[in-house]
């Protein structure tokens, strides 16, 4: 009968799990667990620099490759730093189990040192989550945080554990069995003959996919279902990559910053296939003007979400591949001439334009640039601003889980750190990480757990002095007052990757831009690659925040 | 959050009564009221007691029948620690047999 302290426990259970690789910072109240982890022969601990980074390395490693990932938090402050992480983890469905400490159980609720209710302030930000009381449940408690985590829709999953559970012997008899996903619902065979019976019997339909196809590697099959019936198919930013953006089916990211004969192809539709996406408001605009002739197919794994925001006339609870297993051999060929050719006039009137796509100083310019020395096994992370949506605009994404950005909650500092978990996780890949100044300071502490863990990850700093998003939105919609948005210190982003220890190019002072750009990305190792762009550079077209998805503003207003 | 103290004739709405079946653990009623109270979802009356060996309570909530009543019973059920949710009529006993002890 094994008999061993509940902080041995878990990381047994971690390593039964097919845990390899954690990240996290020790501090009083897991020291226990922290002394357990070091012992342990299979397990390789990432010390990060903030617990936020923390929780987006486990992220990027779980956004990687889709399995579940764990990062590990002390009590109090170490709890609240993680608690971003796992926020951002619920909006965009990622799969991490977030372990904390928690002081001894006779001190909780006595204001000890370093004590808040973990618990209580991680109920609406994870998908569920556990204090434990003692050292035996957690026999029970970690194999269901895991079958929780990745189980239907998946989510962040909370483990607070007071030290002296840790540190509490227990003897028990068998080893659980590692957590697997429950099997998905069934789902009813007349809901796929409605849905089926509806795509052929439609006119002008869009396939809309969104996250969830990552999630279930459904992406292969819902190209196929857009072949299949020639349905124009456009993706939400977390489901950028399920249909390559080059595939001629392909309409790119709908919504706020969408191409324009998207968003109007959107309005033109008679039927959206809404696979595994949410209806976000900024991919739908303002919502009773969207796709307002549209029938509606709704399939998520998620019940809530069926009629959250838009209410469908059919919708599949269940997991996206299998309905579109079921779908599949119900639709019929369908050439779609007709429609095809109407998208094909759109795009001609609307071009997408992508100024400055010639020339390395600009947005376009240096994606693109960075995009011709990447291939389709990179992986691209982002922060979140403008320089985000630019990258989800313009980079050739062509596969799923090679596009990492924190979409529901925009969530700036998550690129580095996330960028880190996937090339740990994915050791083989280049992973480059497009940021921006205002981004990369909020996490800027994980460069030098990039350089301690030497990963191979680029990190492609745009830098317009500014919160180029906040920037743009005072600039167009709030009189062009600026305030509060532009730095009036420039950062020295080389001499700060110096000072971590990390190799730095500085395009805004080299002679040949786009050479060294080459050179930082073929060199191994991180690399910090600073990318001086125009503050008044905007992100077009843009939807207006409340407006209808038709009302984009195409480009700079005209003068009044 | 308010304990019931008007009777449900004199409500606007008309109301339904939700009784969760539920793990019974202290965190369980914090999970069950936030997801009401975070979403504005005012919890007209609320009940909870244990049942059979105490490892399960049930839940009465008496709410009102808005437009997002089923959206709130959904995430109810999407709760790890619900069992069951169902819907009751406003007129279930739970709630009327407690009237007398909520008199001014």
């Amino acid at each position: 009968m094994p008999t061993m302290t509940g902080a041995e426990l878990i990381v047994r259970m971690l390593e039964r799990q097919g845990i390899r690789i954690i990240a996290g910072i020790p501090g009083g109240a897991n020291l226990p667990l922290y002394d357990a982890v070091g012992q342990s022969e299979t397990l390789r601990h990432v010390l990060a620099r903030h617990e936020q980074g923390a929780g987006f390395i486990a992220q990027g490693m779980a956004r990687a490759t889709g399995r579940p990932a764990v990062f590990l938090a002390t009590s109090g402050p170490g709890a609240t730093n993680a608690l971003t992480a796992l926020a951002d983890a619920k909006l965009d469905s990622v799969p991490v189990v977030c372990i904390t400490g928690q002081v001894p159980r006779a001190m909780i609720g006595t204001d000890a040192f370093q004590e808040v209710d973990t618990y209580g302030m991680s109920i609406p930000l994870t998908k569920h989550n556990f204090l434990v009381r003692s050292a035996a449940h957690l026999l029970e408690i970690i194999p269901e945080a895991f079958r929780i985590a990745v189980s239907g829709r998946p989510g962040p999953v909370l483990v607070d554990v007071p030290k002296d559970v840790q540190c509490e012997a227990v003897s028990f008899e068998r080893w659980p069995e590692p957590a697997a996903a429950d099997s998905p619902p069934d789902f009813a065979a007349a809901a796929v003959e409605r849905a089926a019976g509806l795509i052929n019997g439609a006119e002008r339909p869009v396939l809309y996919l969104g996250g969830g196809v990552v999630h279930a590697g459904a992406a292969a099959l819902a190209v196929q279902l857009a072949e299949k019936a020639s349905i124009p198919t456009t993706m939400t930013l977390m489901g950028l990559g399920t249909m390559p953006v080059d595939h001629p089916l392909s309409l790119g990211m709908l919504g706020m910053h969408a191409a324009r004969s998207t968003n109007f192809a959107l309005e033109e539709c008679d039927l959206l296939i809404a696979a595994a996406a949410r209806f976000d408001d900024r991919a739908t605009g303002k919502v009773a003007a969207f796709c307002p002739q549209a029938t509606i197919v709704h399939i998520d794994i998620d019940h809530s979400e069926l009629g959250k925001i838009k209410a469908a006339h059919t919708g599949l609870v269940g997991d996206v591949g299998k309905v579109l297993e079921a779908l599949l051999p119900r639709i019929e060929d369908n050439p779609r001439e007709e429609w095809l050719a109407r998208i094909g006039e759109l795009r001609r009137a609307f071009p997408f334009e992508m100024p400055g796509a010639g020339d390395v100083r600009t947005p376009y310019g240096l994606i693109a640039e960075a995009a011709r020395h990447l291939d389709d096994t990179a992986i691209i992370a982002t922060d979140v601003g403008q320089h985000q949506m630019w990258v989800a605009q313009a980079y050739p994404l062509r596969r799923p889980r090679q596009w990492l950005t924190s979409g529901g909650l925009g969530t700036m500092g998550f690129g580095l750190p996330a960028a880190i978990g996937a090339s740990l996780a994915c050791p083989g890949r280049r992973v480059v990480c497009f940021s921006g100044d205002g981004s990369l300071l909020m996490n800027v502490q994980e460069l030098v757990t990039a350089v301690e863990e030497n990963v191979n990850v680029k990190i492609i700093v745009m830098d317009n002095r500014s919160l180029g998003l906040v920037h743009q939105q005072q600039d167009l919609f709030y009189g062009h007052r600026i305030f509060a948005s532009d730095y009036r210190v420039a950062t020295d982003f080389c001499a700060v990757a110096r000072g971590f220890g990390m190799r730095s190019a500085d395009l805004g002072t080299a002679r040949d831009p786009a050479g060294l750009l080459a050179e930082a990305l073929a060199a191994p190792g991180p690399c910090l690659i600073h990318a001086p762009i125009d503050v008044n550079q905007k992100v077009y077209p843009m939807v207006p925040p409340g407006a209808a998805n038709r009302d984009m503003l195409a480009s700079e207003p005209m003068p009044a | 959050m308010s304990i019931a103290t008007e009777s449900t004739a004199i409500s606007a709405l008309p109301r339904t009564v939700l009784e969760l079946t539920v793990r019974n653990h202290p965190g369980v009623m914090s999970h069950v009221c936030g997801l009401f109270s975070r979403r504005a979802y005012n919890v007209e009356g609320i009940l909870c007691m244990a049942f059979g060996d105490g490892s399960l309570s049930h839940i009465w909530l008496l709410v009102n029948e808005d437009a997002r009543l089923d959206q709130m019973i959904k995430q109810t059920e999407k709760l790890h620690d619900v069992r069951t949710v169902r819907r009751r009529p406003a007129t279930h006993e739970v709630f009327t047999q407690l009237e007398a002890f909520f008199r001014e």
